[in-house]
């Protein structure tokens, strides 16, 4: 009789692996930072002159403006199409001539590239918030639909066999069973979502936008204001770390019973 | 009282059919401890299965006859502990709730339900293991939390699919002991399945013996050895070999393999 403990691994449980991972990002930003000291190139300004073009324009200045419109597009349709991608995952997954009936439409539908759909969403939906959000809606709802519905028809048969032999109700069957079973594939279709989302965040900023990190950027770009251009780049790499990051707590909070061992 | 009376199973196989059971008719009483010994192949999860209301029949009859209910569908009445614990208990769900889940419809009121968990795990003595996870228990104790889910449930029956197959020969012993117990303490009836000749004898009160496939049953053999039974003791006695090998000969003379 053995209780096995279980011991997660944690960042700060290895100081060395975070000294050894810090190498590489210190060499390359002081690198960057003296190599780029005295640039006189208009295209690479001093990383010096980045960040001060990036305390200006996002602390907190654009915070308000931008960046919180910004996030708050992407994850309303990250959340959405979270909510309706689980939701028809379990339902298509669960009833497979529904799913072959419309498995032709969703597939012509998730073949559209997201980036040509832009127009389409301006024509329909006008160039306010509404258009953005359906669009970073309808294109992530498939990564996280389609790996629902894997998902929830590889339940392992046994446990099929136990949620009836145990007259558990369909409701039941969905949220005790069906749900948490498919909930590694369903994250990792979450985790291709959020990227994705991230990406569309910008781009539907790019054209007919008024705010935004994407706006911002492009309009400091096309005013010559490479620095703040650069700081925009900045700020979405250090944004796409964090939300990597939250992830993967989130993560590892869904999938304990997943990733013990 | 289960009554089986001509069960046919067969499964559509390449335009053909394939015939799994052919001719299965047995009954088990209340209170009695039926155990199933076939060759390895002899379609004992599909009876199982059949038996429990969760694989359709081809053919014939399983009947609850207290009830008049025939078993189209799983019934109230009766508990599975499925052979793999590994792949029957949720491994996303901590112990006490493993037990409890099938419990939400039968009893509505959360503390009453708890206390039939915490009976339930005494029962199998986990208790203080409710706020494990499956997964962070040994294979014994794990089938230990299967047996106690389905103690939980209060059924009449419980059917068992060879239960003890995935664990090592004490543990084994210990949960053949352990069921023993709780079915005393608990009045149950109990269908167990198994290829292992020795613990069909030692846990029941009859020995249905079953062919290869596809499977008829070959003659049934009742266990006259005392109660309680004894791993050492029991296995002893000149009866408990006498049985064996009557029933050992039951399963060769159909020419089967025997794995036990």
């Amino acid at each position: 009789m053995s209780v096995m403990a279980t011991t997660g691994r944690r960042w700060y449980a290895k100081p060395a692996g975070v000294i050894v991972s810090m190498v590489v990002p210190v060499a390359a930003v002081l690198l960057w930072w003296f190599a780029s000291l005295d640039s006189t190139s208009p295209f690479f300004p001093s990383l010096q002159a980045i960040l001060s073009a990036f305390q200006e324009t996002w602390l907190f200045t654009r915070v308000g403006s931008d960046v919180v419109p910004s996030l708050g597009r992407m994850l309303a349709g990250y959340g959405i199409a979270v909510v309706v991608g689980v939701g028809l995952g379990i339902l298509f997954g669960r009833f497979p001539l529904l799913h072959r009936a419309f498995n032709p439409a969703l597939q012509f539908c998730r073949a559209l590239p997201a980036t040509a759909l832009v127009p389409v969403s301006i024509v329909l939906m006008g160039i306010g918030t509404a258009p953005k959000v359906a669009l970073i809606a309808f294109v992530t709802v498939f990564p996280v639909m389609l790996n629902t519905i894997d998902g929830v028809r590889a339940v392992d048969e046994v446990l099929e066999d136990v949620s009836r032999s145990f007259r558990l109700t369909r409701l039941q069957r969905v949220f005790h069973v069906q749900l948490p079973a498919a909930a590694p594939q369903i994250v990792s279709g979450m985790r291709i979502a959020l990227s994705v989302s991230f990406v569309l965040m910008v781009v539907t900023e790019l054209v007919a936008a008024t705010d935004g990190i994407g706006y911002v950027t492009l309009q400091a770009q096309q005013s010559f204001q490479v620095p703040q251009m650069w700081a925009g780049m900045l700020l979405l790499g250090i944004l796409g770390v964090l939300f990597n990051g939250a992830f993967v707590l989130l993560e590892r909070r869904l999938l304990r019973w997943y990733s013990h061992d | 009282m289960l009554s089986v009376e001509h069960l046919k199973k067969s499964y559509p196989h390449s335009g053909g059919s394939l015939e799994v059971l052919r001719d299965i008719s047995f009954t088990v009483e209340a209170g009695e401890f039926v155990t199933i010994v076939g060759p390895s192949g002899a379609g004992k999860t599909t009876l199982l299965r059949c038996l429990a209301g969760l694989l359709p029949r081809s053919g014939g009859s399983v009947t609850l006859t207290t009830s008049g209910r025939v078993v189209d569908s799983p019934p109230p009445e009766i508990a599975c502990v499925f052979q793999d614990y590994s792949r029957s208990l949720m491994p996303w769900s901590k112990v006490g709730r493993n037990v409890e889940i099938p419990l939400k419809n039968k009893i509505r009121e959360r503390g009453k339900r708890h206390e039939q968990v915490e009976r339930a795990l005494r029962e199998v003595d986990l208790d203080g293991f409710a706020d494990s996870y499956p997964w962070q228990l040994s294979g014994g104790m794990q089938q230990r939390v299967a047996i106690a889910r389905a103690l939980a449930y209060r059924p009449e029956f419980l059917i068992m699919d060879e239960p003890f197959a995935s664990v090592d020969a004490q543990t084994r012993a210990d949960l053949e002991d352990l069921i023993l117990r709780v079915r005393h303490d608990a009045g149950l009836t109990i269908v167990l399945v198994t290829h292992d000749i020795d613990e069909a004898v030692y846990l029941g009160d009859r020995v249905v013996v079953m062919s290869g496939r596809p499977t008829t049953v070959v003659d049934t053999v009742t266990v006259d050895l005392p109660r309680p039974r004894s791993q050492i003791a029991t296995k002893a006695l000149p009866r408990f070999a006498e049985l064996r090998t009557e029933v050992l000969k039951l399963i060769t003379r159909d020419g089967a393999e025997v794995t036990a």
